[in-house]
């Protein structure tokens, strides 16, 4: 696979180096924490609850101040047309997150009309993203009208309106349903596929990490660091045979193996 | 007052798509008249006492007499309680938006909110009858005396609910708005007013009924100063010549316009909110 091989020799999209992080309280979340992220590559933080996973995604975003270290984005193509550089990043948190009082369509539009643009010059691109998370013929809808992995799709319809070049999910499918998360984690791959992204996507669930990525960056109890990185060739097809397959199996194995001794060391 | 109005949204019970609205509206039926027989039996009672007893009229009226008393002096009553209702609606106002500018204010920053709010306080657990003479002696005017009153009473509801709704927005979505560089205007239009919306209508309704009694208040304690005068007013003077009926008569007059005053703002409430609040909503079992 040449274009694995350039992707990973090409500038990451962003590098954190030796990042660490203590919170007012004393506590210290993150303590020496350094990987990269390259353009297009799918990467999955795994760790414990508590490990700083929340914590490092919050960092990419710039929703907080780290206490030593930097963060680095070497291809700085990160001012989108709204001169914003914001908007290259897309984030979705662990809840929908969503404005109860504003309908689909408002709540999808929210990110635009930040950045100044009206409904009715934004209603393509709102649409079209609609369209992409399968929510077409819901834009009037309210948020207590749709289910949970409706209002899950909004949040990433959200997220991907600006067009950013890499996505940032925070454990976006944990409280949701065994079937709708599968369904969900499918379709997030399409989309990651279809609109070129990078992802940075936090889970605990080794399952979900294997069957999600193409790097998945194991973290240590806190305070957090990248304690192991398990790499999952894309030749790997990510559909329901590959979940049945014994190379799945492997990887889930070794992966959970990985995050043991990561807890224990 | 009874919280309860008839926007709850109903329960069908039960769970069957078809026996549940017989069900729903028997619960109405009941609800109406419940109540309604409660009062019937009530003012049954009060008029039996009288007539059995034979207590002077200028002691406890029957409520036959009451009514006919509401009737007979309509001219005098309506137009007193039109000047109260006047006052209250200007005072509610007043409160409304002065009490939302302020609580806007004081969500600007923690300094503000801690230097301003402990006024609001003070002005509010201050019984006003104990400053409403001082306030009629300063104000020369006296219906403006008496809307500064109603206003002090009706403002805080306001200020209090509010200013604790402009801070429950949404942590993650504040995050949000972070995020994409949302200027801090766009934080407080797209995001802290609308969180706040609930919590403003909800101190509305409390605040329009509490415009009636400052009101009313002002206007005891103001007495016979104003050439125009209300209910209160009303009351004094049939007491001074009592004139019994009369006094129920504008009692009457003064609790029926509280009860549409604080229906007509849970109406309004409910069309707000019916499309997006959990208060709001219909709920299906």
């Amino acid at each position: 696979m040449p274009l694995e091989v350039l992707t990973d020799q090409a500038a990451p999209i962003v590098r954190l180096t030796d990042v660490s992080k203590t919170y007012s309280n004393g506590v210290v979340a993150l303590r020496g924490l350094s990987f990269s992220v390259g353009a297009r590559e799918f990467v999955t933080l795994l760790g414990p609850s508590g490990c700083g996973k929340s914590t490092v995604l919050r960092l990419i975003a710039a929703l907080g101040s780290m206490s030593a270290g930097h963060i680095e984005w070497p291809r700085e193509k990160r001012v989108s047309r709204f001169g914003k550089r914001h908007h290259d990043i897309g984030f979705v948190f662990q809840e929908p997150t969503l404005m109860p009082w504003a309908t689909l369509f408002d709540n999808v539009h929210l990110p635009l009309r930040i950045a100044g643009e009206s409904r009715k010059a934004a209603r393509t691109r709102v649409e079209e993203v609609i369209e992409l998370v399968g929510l077409g013929g819901f834009e009037r809808a309210y948020p207590r009208e749709l289910s949970g992995g409706m209002k899950m799709r909004v949040s990433i319809a959200r997220a991907l309106v600006t067009d950013p070049s890499i996505l940032l999910l925070d454990e976006p499918f944990a409280a949701l349903d065994e079937i709708t998360r599968s369904k969900l984690n499918n379709d997030l791959l399409g989309l990651w596929a279809k609109r070129k992204l990078s992802v940075v996507f936090v889970t605990h669930s080794v399952f979900e990490s294997v069957y999600l990525s193409e790097r998945v960056l194991v973290m240590s109890k806190r305070p957090g660091r990248i304690a192991e990185e398990i790499r999952i060739p894309s030749s790997f097809k990510r559909d329901e045979a590959f979940r049945t397959s014994g190379e799945y199996n492997a990887f889930c194995r070794a992966t959970s193996a990985a995050l043991h001794r990561a807890m224990e060391g | 007052m009874d919280d309860r109005s008839s926007f709850e949204p109903k329960r069908a019970e039960g769970g069957r798509d078809r026996g549940g609205e017989p069900n729903a509206s028997a619960a109405i039926v009941v609800k109406i008249l419940a109540p309604l027989l409660v009062g019937l039996i009530f003012l049954g009672g009060w008029e039996a006492f009288v007539r059995l007893d034979h207590v002077p009229i200028y002691i406890v009226p029957g409520p036959l007499v009451i009514a006919h008393t509401l009737i007979s002096d309509w001219q005098t009553l309506s137009s007193s309680l039109w000047i109260t209702l006047e006052n209250t609606g200007i005072a509610f106002a007043a409160a409304a938006i002065s009490g939302l500018a302020l609580a806007i204010l004081l969500a600007q920053s923690r300094l503000i909110e801690l230097s301003l709010f402990p006024y609001a306080v003070i002005l509010q657990v201050t019984p006003i009858v104990a400053i409403a003479p001082l306030i009629i002696i300063w104000v020369r005017d006296t219906q403006i005396a008496l809307l500064i009153c109603a206003w002090i009473v009706a403002f805080f509801p306001v200020v209090s609910n509010t200013t604790l709704g402009l801070h429950s927005a949404d942590h993650n979505l504040l995050n949000l708005f972070q995020l994409y560089g949302a200027s801090r205007r766009q934080v407080l239009w797209l995001l802290r007013l609308p969180s706040a919306m609930p919590y403003f209508l909800g101190g509305l309704r409390i605040s329009g009924g509490l415009a009636l009694i400052g009101a009313v208040v002002a206007e005891f304690v103001a007495g016979t100063a104003g050439s125009e005068s209300g209910l209160a007013y009303r009351i004094l003077e049939s007491g001074y010549r009592l004139n019994i009926p009369r006094m129920f008569a504008a009692l009457v007059m003064i609790s029926l316009a509280g009860v549409l005053i604080f229906l007509a703002l849970t109406l309004v409430q409910h069309l707000v909110l019916r499309r997006w609040h959990e208060s709001a909503v219909r709920r299906e079992n």
